[in-house]
């Protein structure tokens, strides 16, 4: 029996099994098991593929090739950490009155669904369930951001749910027009849909008909990408939802969505033998970056401020995969991985320290390191690796990207290089007062589960001292084919 | 509704013509319509379409796949979402809402320019497709955007999802229309996604109305930039 099935089945059956077991507290350890064995799974697939190399699973329906290994691998990782941070901050949650035990069973529930649908999208063939596994996501992110009921809450829900909706309808009809570009060359066959087909005959498919279907993709996933101007559902959904939502959908969905681009951008740009795709991602890539580091220092509002940074990141990485080329699609996935791992982290810190503070406006969160050092250090580390401080792996990878960008697009290094740094003052001066100085703060109840936040950074460290060789291989050869 | 087996070709795309010329109308129909009964009534016949459009693709190129995605179109678009909606409103007691700040003139003109766009950026397309559908190909773009013209314009929850749904049945039309339809996995997929929406739909309006005494999306507007 083939991992990825296992990978998916794990998931789903965990689910179904938590809507079972309710709001029992066996619950979130079920969550944690669940997670777990997902990454168990992952991880024995991941070592397959070191040895074997790729490999098509189920016929043709599911694929595991360099581009996906890694992220499936990443999102088993994070969501098995998140659910480990998550069983203290829901039993503080529900302590302090703001969940009912009906809805913690929704909450587990749906998140393993959730992990179950991102996996799904990662590893099928086919780009019509890559779009059905997408639309699932939203939908099942749509009540967990809605899960405590709040009038904001509510609403950051319903426009998440309406935006991401009517995006995604955009990315249907660019899947139907790939479709019907293929049907031209295939014939009416199951097999036009997937991307291994599609890949192999790419150069034979109509160029008009891909790049009109490019222009649909990059519109509807870049809705859930949360790409300017189509970002506007995304900071409110990271700040009303619960702290560990927040996370995978900052760490692990975005990520989703924007491997749906790059696939796309495999595809157009390997048909057309132009830079068309290309073009329009580094044009959106460059708004996504410039225009949140300027909404960054309005926020009051903490998971806010980190909702508008992983905008900002999800720029720089569709910059980098616009500009293409071996080096800067390398970065592309290194910054995809140690944006991931980071922002996580982040937000497990962000998520206890919002619990100690009983509030998330950064103004009344005081002294977080005199009361609890662990959070308020991972918080301080966490911020000064997400703003692209040496050692840290974002430092890497951003490094690469601004270099490529000095080599053959020198106009758009000013750009970015404004971009980052006004970020950096914003972000450093709003977390600085949190971490220190006189204490606000109250101690957590229960012990905070803070064992994720320094695993994710210490992995960002190791990634920006050193990159195992099976990893760099496989960016390697992942970036030679999105090119 | 029963057709003659092999149904002649030219009398085939005649009739895809019609009803591509029917999802329009009821495109526009439903950007004007005020009332929430009408609306989903309208929507309704949109599903009408959709069915009677494939079945007759279905009987015209004999593919059997489309049988089954046409009796889908029946089960689920002409039967239980509007019986869904009927439900829903009656019980959220909308049945007669009416929504009152709506600019309809302002509205179809906005339409009409997207239908203008939607038929110049399809044109390319057109002329390749090979399927007796290929002049609709623009119709159903501008179904799709003048759904998405629709969910701008409405203020309130109940219409705004029926424009959701509504955009996803231009959707299932552009997909017969240019390609005989999607393989039947992902038709499978996207329509338990559509359900899966509903539901999800249904559980926001009752926590909506309970939070704000009202499914009004302006009374919502509390999340504040700085």
């Amino acid at each position: 029996m083939n991992e990825l099935i296992l990978v998916l089945a794990i998931p789903l059956a965990t689910a179904i099994l938590l809507v079972f077991v309710g709001h029992r507290p066996q619950a979130a350890n079920i969550n944690i098991g669940g997670s777990l064995f997902t990454l168990l799974a992952a991880a024995s697939l991941t070592a397959r593929v070191v040895r074997d190399g790729p490999m098509n699973v189920l016929g043709e329906h599911f694929f595991v090739d360099p581009l996906n290994v890694f992220l499936i691998a990443l999102t088993a990782l994070v969501g098995f950490t998140t659910s480990v941070f998550s069983r203290p901050y829901m039993r503080v949650e529900h302590d302090h009155g703001r969940l009912s035990a009906g809805r913690l069973r929704l909450y587990h529930s749906m998140f393993q669904m959730f992990m179950c649908t991102m996996l799904v999208a990662l590893s099928t063939n086919n780009i019509g369930i890559l779009w059905v596994a997408m639309e699932a996501a939203t939908l099942t992110t749509v009540l967990l951001v809605a899960l405590y009921r709040t009038p904001e809450s509510l609403e950051a829900a319903w426009k998440y749910f309406i935006l991401c909706g009517v995006g995604i309808a955009q990315a249907l009809f660019g899947t139907i027009l790939i479709y019907f570009a293929a049907e031209q060359v295939f014939g009416h066959a199951p097999g036009a849909m997937l991307w291994t087909q599609l890949y192999a005959y790419r150069a034979e498919l109509e160029p008009t008909v891909l790049s009109l279907a490019f222009v649909f993709m990059i519109v509807g996933y870049g809705t859930k990408t949360g790409l300017v101007p189509l970002h506007n559902w995304l900071p409110d959904a990271h700040a009303e939802g619960p702290t560990p939502v927040s996370a995978v959908l900052s760490g692990l969905l975005l990520n989703v969505a924007l491997y749906a681009i790059i696939r796309c951008k495999a595809l157009v740009d390997g048909a057309l033998e132009t830079q068309f795709a290309g073009h329009l991602m580094m044009g959106f890539g460059l708004l996504t970056v410039v225009v949140p580091a300027f909404y960054l220092s309005r926020q009051k509002d903490i998971k806010r401020l980190f909702g508008f940074s992983s905008i900002e990141h999800m720029g720089i990485i569709t910059f980098a995969f616009g500009m293409g080329g071996g080096v800067a699609a390398y970065a592309g996935l290194l910054h995809m991985t140690v944006h991931s791992l980071t922002k996580s982290a982040i937000f497990f810190a962000v998520g206890h320290a919002a619990q100690m503070a009983g509030t998330q406006v950064i103004d009344d969160i005081k002294g977080l390191i005199r009361r609890s050092p662990t959070i308020g250090w991972g918080l301080m580390l966490g911020t000064l690796a997400i703003l692209g401080m040496p050692p840290f792996g974002v430092f890497t990878s951003e490094f690469m990207i601004l270099t490529t960008a000095i080599k053959y697009h020198p106009w758009a290094t000013p750009i970015l290089l404004a971009a980052l740094g006004v970020a950096f003052a914003a972000m450093f001066a709003k977390v600085q007062g949190m971490a220190f100085g006189e204490p606000t703060v109250k101690p957590l109840a229960h012990n905070p589960a803070l064992l994720p936040v320094f695993l994710h950074l210490g992995l960002v460290l190791t990634l920006g001292l050193w990159i195992p060789p099976y990893l760099d291989g496989w960016f390697r050869q992942a970036a030679r084919m999105v090119g | 509704m029963t057709l003659p087996a092999g149904l002649s070709l030219s009398l085939g795309s005649q009739l895809i013509n019609l009803c591509a010329a029917v999802m329009l109308l009821l495109g526009f129909a439903m950007l004007a319509q005020r009332r929430i009964l009408s609306l989903i009534n309208l929507f309704m016949m949109q599903g009408m379409t959709l069915f009677a459009s494939t079945l007759i693709v279905a009987s015209t190129t004999g593919q059997s796949d489309l049988y089954v995605s046409a009796g889908m179109t029946l089960a689920f678009k002409v039967v239980a979402l509007p019986w869904i909606l009927h439900r829903l409103i009656r019980k959220l007691s909308v049945k007669w809402d009416i929504e009152t700040i709506l600019n309809i003139p302002t509205t179809m003109l906005f339409g009409i320019a997207l239908v203008v766009i939607a038929f110049n950026v399809a044109q390319p397309i057109s002329q390749l497709s090979g399927t007796i559908m290929r002049a609709t190909i623009g119709i159903a773009l501008a179904c799709i955007l003048l759904s998405f013209l629709m969910m701008i314009t409405r203020s309130k929850a109940v219409p705004q999802a029926i424009a959701f749904l509504s955009m996803e049945n231009s959707l299932f039309f552009a997909a017969t229309s240019a390609t005989y339809g999607m393989p039947m996995v992902v038709e499978i997929g996207v329509l338990f996604d559509l359900m899966v929406g509903m539901v999800v739909f249904g559980v926001s309006f009752f926590q909506i109305r309970q939070q704000f005494d009202s499914l009004d999306i302006r009374k919502m507007e509390r999340i504040k930039e700085e």
